[in-house]
């Protein structure tokens, strides 16, 4: 058989397509190009700014609550109101889960490894990926206007719970426009998310190199595959909530306002309306969303503990199973949001026995991985160091969300403190841990130079102790009752007394953001002046190793791969070398097809 | 363009890349090394070995926690809460030390890895054990849920209505005549004293009492009803155990037997607008006695007033 026939149609016009170079002009290579690769590292940057817009944000809410009465910087009247507070909240919010935990994860180092670790010359469609990063980008600028119109960025959080925000104006400042700008914003979003999310299953399902059968796919793809999934089914639904609630704000429709709805002595002209079914379609989003954010850094957590401890990855088809699970379950989990909402006390029960099913594959992969260190050959690189972190991270963070499943325990901890902490953990820091760490493993390869490992890990003893110190103490704030969303807490007196715990997490905000000096540092001044990046510095097996760093503009140069083996063959007895490359013949064949 | 593709060239190619991974500089054996060094793995030991004293020394002796519940169910939810934290802390303990023992382990000098694919036994044994460990907690934690959500309140039990609107809670009680008036969003103005938006055609609502504060006698069984006039506003007391939000279109009932005397911080938990770290109101328990003096009180309040 000729090795033309053993690939798709796509991949062989794709190949052709490649074959003719990247375009020339600064304008086609760089800005619109339609190369994954390029179009990965735009999403990174636009992380990498969405991502420092968010920490300045969550700077001036901890100043803010830790010295409520401050005069601070760049806040017009010097003290912060409650209205900037809830806006910096809402913002800080958004800003984060869209912009920064689903775009960096998946549109940057999914879009730029998935076609690599598959064979694959691109994504299947390149013009539609160049499309949706735009879109990403218009949605994000789009965002960030909502601070500077009449009123200000919205105050309603980012769940937006109807009917706070759908009735304008009246509910609070920043309900008028800032608030229609951010429906419209997360709505351009949701676009841009299913084009991409199309381009991934697309590309995971036909372009796979010959050999390249699914569980012999590195468990970075099969996350990344699962997640894409998962935006195309969850992205869809929170695109239709959106319209629907611009239209109770703009068209007169009643989705989320019921009848008899008075603000302010004035009756509402809506009627009919359920502000349950808005919080029912925002978490059928909102929940598969948390795992769009944390499946890939799952994926890459696999990946590097079983590449630096020179071993196979411990229950490889257990992993994939539990990456499914986990992407099933996540479906219908959405009610343990909603438990004190006013929703059926039965179908919380219901929601609360599936919320503790899911922590059954999250256990596995968490004993899986202690599996693939067990008697492996440990290399302490700072990308290993991340993944350990995301680890011990996401047991902690995993772990609250056992009380929190529990509608009788949820009910005296929904809305406090113990809740930010469990979400920041699990879905906030461990998915950073998991971009920190793809970042130090694949930097050398997306930008042919190494990253300083004195900076690296200097960067990650402060970022883990850092985390642990901001996000540990809240757990005692909120079991304390230590409120959420408040803009500060001189109200209530027991609550001003948990203020020394209050001003603590304040401080270790400051160490903790810091710190990130060193990894910007480490970053740009490696783009120019770190080590040549030989092509495979770790000495890893996935078929982004076998070629050069940074890759060609067809990714192999015209020598695509086939595939051998799986991914993970580390150590094999009788080999010379402790890895065995997934394109290399020779060796066992674990893993085989054929 | 075929022969790139096929076996002969390819192999050699693959093979002499694997080769030339091993021999560059950039992880020659003297990276390895450094990777492999104690430091690393001892500082994460280090931090992880603190991590676990300090999390079982502040869940376990600390100062920050709820205040002792006021309710018998209040006091279920803390055992569920206690069994909770054992297993979770068990849990815990047993994965962050055992990350801290791996790293410490097998740090990588001399020894080889060990090639293994996993344990399909040690697969089954995890999955079966989590399974049942998660979902019995679950099903534990029935009761503490169910006596309050899923039985209603008995027939003898005081009703309270509950409004919320930004940023401020009304209780309103029946009166005498034990039913509460008909109300009118149309009506609904606190500027002008009528914030519930009472209907002063109605007889039932004529001696209807309504109050920034809850006062209820201890000992009795209390069924608040819970409604918004505005935006989802929340209730919550601590001490209670107990919280519900206040949905606009929705009446949702909540009912709880305070068995200690006492004013508690009652709290809205959902975010509501500019004011919602503002919107605090108390809950009295108070003796039967003082509950009854506290109504005539109000009824002799409603009466000067000159009644609806």
């Amino acid at each position: 058989m000729s090795a033309e026939a053993e690939v798709s149609a796509r991949t062989q016009a794709a190949r052709q397509h490649a074959a003719a170079g990247a375009p020339r002009g600064f304008v086609r290579k760089y800005i619109f190009s339609t190369d994954h690769k390029v179009i990965g590292i735009q999403y990174y940057a636009l992380a990498l700014a969405a991502v420092l817009v968010g920490v300045v944000l969550s700077i001036f809410m901890r100043l803010h609550l830790a010295w409520p009465a401050l005069h601070l910087p760049f806040v017009s009247g010097g003290v912060m109101t409650p209205e900037q507070y809830e806006a910096l909240l809402t913002m800080h919010g958004t800003i984060m889960v869209f912009f920064v935990l689903t775009t960096a994860p998946q549109g940057a180092f999914g879009n730029y490894f998935l076609p690599i670790q598959i064979g694959a010359p691109d994504m299947a469609f390149p013009r539609l990926n160049m499309l949706s990063f735009w879109i990403t980008l218009v949605s994000f600028l789009c965002m960030i206007s909502a601070f500077f119109v009449p009123g200000g960025a919205p105050l309603s959080g980012w769940t937006a719970y109807a009917p706070l925000s759908a009735l304008g104006q009246v509910t609070g400042p920043g309900e008028g426009l800032g608030q229609t700008i951010w429906l419209v914003s997360i709505g351009v979003f949701c676009i841009a998310m299913l084009l991409g999310a199309l381009n991934f299953i697309s590309t995971t399902i036909d372009m796979r190199a010959p050999g390249m059968s699914l569980f012999r796919m590195p468990l970075t793809v099969w996350a990344w595959f699962v997640t894409a999934i998962l935006s195309l089914l969850s992205f869809a639904v929170l695109l239709a909530a959106v319209v629907m609630l611009l239209l109770d704000r703009t068209a007169g429709t009643s989705f989320f306002v019921p009848a008899a709805t008075v603000v302010s002595e004035q009756l509402q002209r809506h009627s009919g309306g359920s502000p349950l079914l808005w919080e029912h379609l925002f978490w059928f989003f909102g929940h598969p969303e948390v795992y769009i954010a944390i499946l890939p850094g799952m994926g890459v957590t696999s990946h590097l503990l079983s590449t630096f401890s020179r071993k196979p990855v411990f229950g490889y088809k257990a992993m994939v199973w539990a990456i499914c699970a986990i992407g099933l379950l996540g479906f219908l989990v959405w009610g343990h949001h909603m438990f004190v909402s006013g929703m059926s006390p039965y179908s919380a029960f219901a929601f609360s026995l599936l919320t503790l099913s899911i922590g059954v594959p999250s256990a596995i992969k968490t004993f899986n991985w202690l599996g693939t260190l067990w008697g492996g050959k440990l290399q302490f690189t700072t990308a290993m160091l991340f993944a350990l972190g995301f680890v011990s991270i996401f047991v902690t963070g995993g772990l609250s969300g056992l009380f929190l499943a529990q509608p009788a325990v949820d009910s005296m901890l929904h809305a406090t403190y113990y809740v930010v902490a469990h979400f920041h953990l699990i879905m906030g820091v461990a998915a950073l841990f998991g971009i920190f760490a793809a970042t130090y493993f694949w930097f050398p390869k997306m930008f042919g130079r190494m990253m300083n490992e004195r900076l690296g890990k200097l960067h990650f003893w402060c970022t883990f102790v850092g985390a642990y110190l901001i996000f540990f103490p809240m757990h005692f704030v909120g079991l304390a009752g230590g409120i959420r969303r408040y803009a500060d807490f001189t109200a209530v007196d027991y609550l001003w007394r948990l203020q020394p715990l209050q001003r603590f997490i304040t401080w270790a905000a400051f160490a903790t953001a810091a710190a990130q000096i060193f990894f910007l540092w480490n970053f740009f001044w490696s783009l120019r002046r770190g080590e040549k990046a030989p092509r495979n510095p770790w000495r890893a097996t996935t078929l982004e190793w076998i070629t050069a760093s940074p890759p060609p503009h067809d990714n192999f140069a015209g020598n695509y791969p086939r595939v051998y083996r799986g991914p993970y063959e580390f150590s094999v007895p009788g080999t010379a070398e402790d890895f065995l490359m997934q394109d290399v013949p020779t060796g066992p064949e674990k893993g085989a097809r054929e | 363009m075929a022969h790139r593709f096929s076996a002969g060239p390819h192999t050699s190619d693959s093979q002499s890349r694997q080769k030339g991974a091993a021999s560059t500089p950039a992880a020659g054996n003297g990276k390895n090394e450094q990777w492999g060094g104690a430091v690393a793995p001892g500082m994460l030991a280090v931090a992880l070995t603190g991590l676990v004293g300090a999390a079982v020394y502040f869940f376990v002796w600390g100062k920050w926690g709820p205040p002792a519940a006021i309710t018998p169910v209040g006091k279920e939810v803390d055992r569920q809460y206690q069994l909770t934290l054992a297993i979770t802390g068990a849990i815990f303990i047993l994965a962050q030390l055992g990350l801290a023992f791996a790293v410490l382990r097998y740090r990588g000098s001399g020894r080889g890895a060990h090639y293994s694919h996993g344990n399909n036994k040690l697969e089954f044994l995890w999955t079966f054990a989590t399974t049942v460990i998660f979902l019995g907690l679950g099903l534990l934690g029935y009761k503490a849920w169910g006596a309050v959500r899923l039985t209603p309140a008995s027939p003898g039990a005081i009703p309270i209505e509950v409004t919320t609107s930004q940023f401020v809670y009304n209780f309103r009680y029946t009166g005498p005549d034990g039913r509460f008036g008909m109300t009118d969003p149309k009506l609904i103005s606190p500027s002008t004293g009528n914030p519930l938006g009472l209907d002063p055609n109605d007889p039932a609502g004529r001696d209807d009492i309504v109050v920034p504060t809850l006062t209820v006698p201890v000992g009795r069984e209390i069924d608040l009803l819970i409604r918004s006039q505005d935006v989802i506003h929340s209730v919550f007391v601590r001490e209670l155990r107990l919280q519900q939000d206040a949905v606009p279109g929705l009446t949702v009932p909540l009912h709880f037997t305070a068995d200690k005397i006492g004013t508690y911080d009652i709290v809205c938990t959902q975010l509501c607008g500019l004011g919602h770290s503002r919107m605090h109101s108390y809950l009295n328990v108070v003796s039967e006695s003082d509950y009854e003096s506290f109504l005539k009180r109000q009824e002799q309040l409603l009466r000067q007033a000159g009644g609806r």
